[in-house]
């Protein structure tokens, strides 16, 4: 047990915790405003896609060296973006089901990187490797900084301006946003591209940060572990950020362990049970068992404005 | 229009939209979308493979279907299907390698039993856990799939492994347990296509899924908890036992998943064997309108591009088989946003209405 704390342990909590921040953050900002974001995933895919394939083409094609990865994050975040404007109008402008869009843009998001790889790469899902000095940066400090700008930015923007002021009425009653004047569909609108923003960042440092391509659904539910962190962090950002640190964590200690966690009693832990803590955690929480934790009260319902 | 019509209208234009944005994207990576299609929906016509192997593709997706269905009927979303049919795949192989030596009238009941059962456990979960704490039914599923995953990966790695497989497969269930292929009874029709008598089990299933939510008490209990929970209630219906009843309906359908693949296909547990089925069950109730007979057109449907993206992978120039995950998500996001369409009709109409 003594050993598990090293240096290296953390140092891939964090870097393992940081797309995971990115993606719940931005799910952060969607629900906030009303809109559920079971799409993550699918923005995570898109952007950990584009991110690999643009940083490849900026290397490649335009010789842009250092500055590619760059390129490619600003690649991914457009991805994510794009994505989330699609699952915005059809979740606002057309009041579709969101969790039912969400499903259809995750379904949509497994097949797009495959096909495009297919067709650009001429391989079965994956980008080509991208050289090692042409990364995202990965030094836990400078990414820990980075991660703890966001979370402060965020809570900033949440609790002391004006637009999360809005943000958050427009989620939780909606009518009454509506009647002092504040635009409903604006808020949500700004809440899930904001969303498709971070999550679409989340994405391309799982490609371009943590790896070096991107492979067929790379993102192996990470959406979904970030959306879980979201809840379990009670939809507030530091909260989040600590749900997000736990459960990189676990993965930390389950890619560490290689197979087995040995207890202090010599007993072993198989690694599946370590998988497990997000999801079991999660579900303990939703159910109230520890402290409440409840959804902004709009949650999912579309806005029809009464005539 | 007449209802049946109407009830036909929307999936088709969805899926021809569907196919229209396709083809664009099929353009656009050079490849001619008229061969791509003749290549994706022509695969499944060829006789006996073609119809064959699409039917057998097309029984999970209707049991799956059912099940997203089950749980949309009492107004509850069901992603949970995925777990359900891996916990309910590997109880069902452990009864089959634990009972190997129990003739077949015994151990494919008992079979039977365990699939559906452990399914109907799995989906309760989430129901309980809606009914007594008020839990969001969509995370606690999403989040349950995870565990099932995990869970049945260990129980397969450090259980049930054969020592010295290198992959992750239980053994092999007694003879007794399987389940008859066509081909036993088809003349011509090979006994290696895995077509088997589970598919006729779906649509028994489809049959009594109808019977159950329109002709029984309990059925019409949880389409009014569907449609409107508070008149339900107070009409003096008990909506959470409404939703466990359906949530474990639901599971128990997903759960069915395992007779086709453990006791008509693979004869063992096979880590990993779903190819989304749980998820897909969510395109083919949406496609198939939430009913039965929809169900199964959808199932079919999803079925023949699932087989002919095998042939789009060997035979295109560009075009990968994720094609067919393409279209799916692109037909979901069409039917889920069908108010799109009579937008797009509303702007159209003026335009007639000038001509005219």
């Amino acid at each position: 047990m003594r050993d598990i704390f090293t240096f290296s342990l953390i140092a891939s909590t964090i870097r393992l915790a940081t797309p995971l921040v990115l993606a719940a953050l931005g799910g952060l900002f969607s629900e906030r405003s009303g809109v559920i974001n079971i799409a993550l995933e699918g923005k995570m895919l898109a952007g950990a896609f584009t991110a690999a394939a643009v940083t490849y083409a900026a290397d490649n094609e335009l010789h842009l060296g250092n500055a590619s990865p760059w390129v490619g994050l600003l690649g991914g975040i457009v991805a994510g973006l794009f994505i989330a404007v699609i699952y915005a109008v059809s979740c606002i402008k057309f009041k579709a089901d969101q969790v039912v869009s969400g499903a259809a843009i995750n379904i949509l998001m497994i097949g797009i990187p495959g096909f495009l790889s297919g067709a650009f790469f001429l391989s079965s899902g994956s980008t080509p490797q991208l050289p090692k000095d042409h990364l995202l940066p990965q030094s836990p400090v400078i990414i820990a900084i980075a991660v703890l700008a966001l979370v402060a930015l965020t809570w900033y923007v949440l609790y002391k301006t004006p637009f999360g002021l809005r943000l958050r009425a427009v989620g939780e009653k909606p009518e009454a946003a509506d009647a002092a004047g504040v635009s409903v569909s604006k808020m949500r609108y700004s809440g899930v591209l904001i969303a498709g923003i971070l999550a679409g960042a989340g994405g391309a440092y799982l490609s371009i940060g943590q790896s070096s391509l991107f492979t067929r659904n790379m993102t192996a539910g990470r959406g979904f572990i970030a959306l879980a962190a979201l809840i379990f962090g009670k939809w507030r950002p530091v909260q989040t950020l600590f749900a997000c640190l736990l459960f990189g964590f676990t993965e930390a200690v389950s890619i560490q362990m290689q197979g087995v966690f040995k207890l202090p009693s010599g007993e072993d832990i198989p690694v599946q049970f370590i998988q497990m803590v997000p999801y079991v955690l999660t579900i303990v929480v939703l159910a109230g068992f520890i402290g409440s934790s409840h959804p902004p009260r709009a949650l999912g319902v579309p806005y029809q404005k009464e005539k | 229009m007449t209802k049946l019509a109407r009830e036909l209208l929307f999936p088709l234009i969805a899926v021809l939209a569907a196919f229209i944005v396709g083809g664009i994207l099929i353009l656009l990576v050079g490849d001619n979308p008229l061969d791509t299609y003749r290549l994706l929906l022509g695969a499944a016509l060829s006789w006996p493979d073609g119809i064959g192997y699409t039917l057998f593709q097309a029984t999970p997706l209707i049991f799956t279907g059912l099940a997203v269905l089950v749980g949309f009927r009492c107004g509850l979303f069901n992603i949970g299907a995925e777990g359900q049919l891996y916990i309910a795949a590997f109880a069902t192989a452990w009864v089959g390698i634990t009972f190997a030596g129990w003739s077949s009238w015994l151990l494919i009941p008992l079979c039977f039993a365990a699939a559906i059962l452990t399914g109907a456990f799995w989906g309760a979960i989430p129901g309980v856990l809606k009914a007594r704490f008020g839990s969001h039914e969509v995370i606690n599923t999403i989040m349950l799939n995870f565990i099932a995953v995990a869970l049945v990966s260990y129980f397969t790695q450090y259980h049930y492994k054969v020592p010295g497989d290198p992959i992750m497969e239980t053994a092999t269930i007694g003879p007794g347990a399987h389940i008859p292929r066509f081909g036993r009874f088809i003349p011509n029709f090979p006994e290696r296509i895995p077509l088997n008598v589970a598919f006729l089990l779906a649509l028994l299933c489809c049959l009594l899924v109808y019977l159950f939510l329109w002709r029984t008490k309990w059925g019409y209990e949880i389409r009014a908890t569907g449609s409107n929970p508070s008149a339900a209630e107070y009409g003096g219906i008990s909506i959470r036992k409404q939703i466990v009843l359906a949530m474990a309906v639901s599971g128990g359908l997903a759960g069915m998943v395992a007779i086709n693949e453990v006791l008509g296909y693979r004869y063992r547990y096979y880590d990993g064997f779903s190819d989304n089925y749980g998820f897909t069950g969510i395109a083919v109730a949406l496609l198939g309108r939430n009913h039965p007979v929809g169900v199964i057109l959808a199932a079919l449907l999803f079925a023949v591009l699932q087989h002919g993206g095998i042939y789009v992978d060997g035979f295109s120039e560009h075009v990968t088989k994720d094609i067919v995950q393409v279209l799916q998500g692109i037909i979901i996001l069409f039917v889920a946003a069908e108010s799109f369409f009579k937008w797009l009709v509303g702007r159209v109409r003026p335009v007639e209405r000038l001509r005219a």
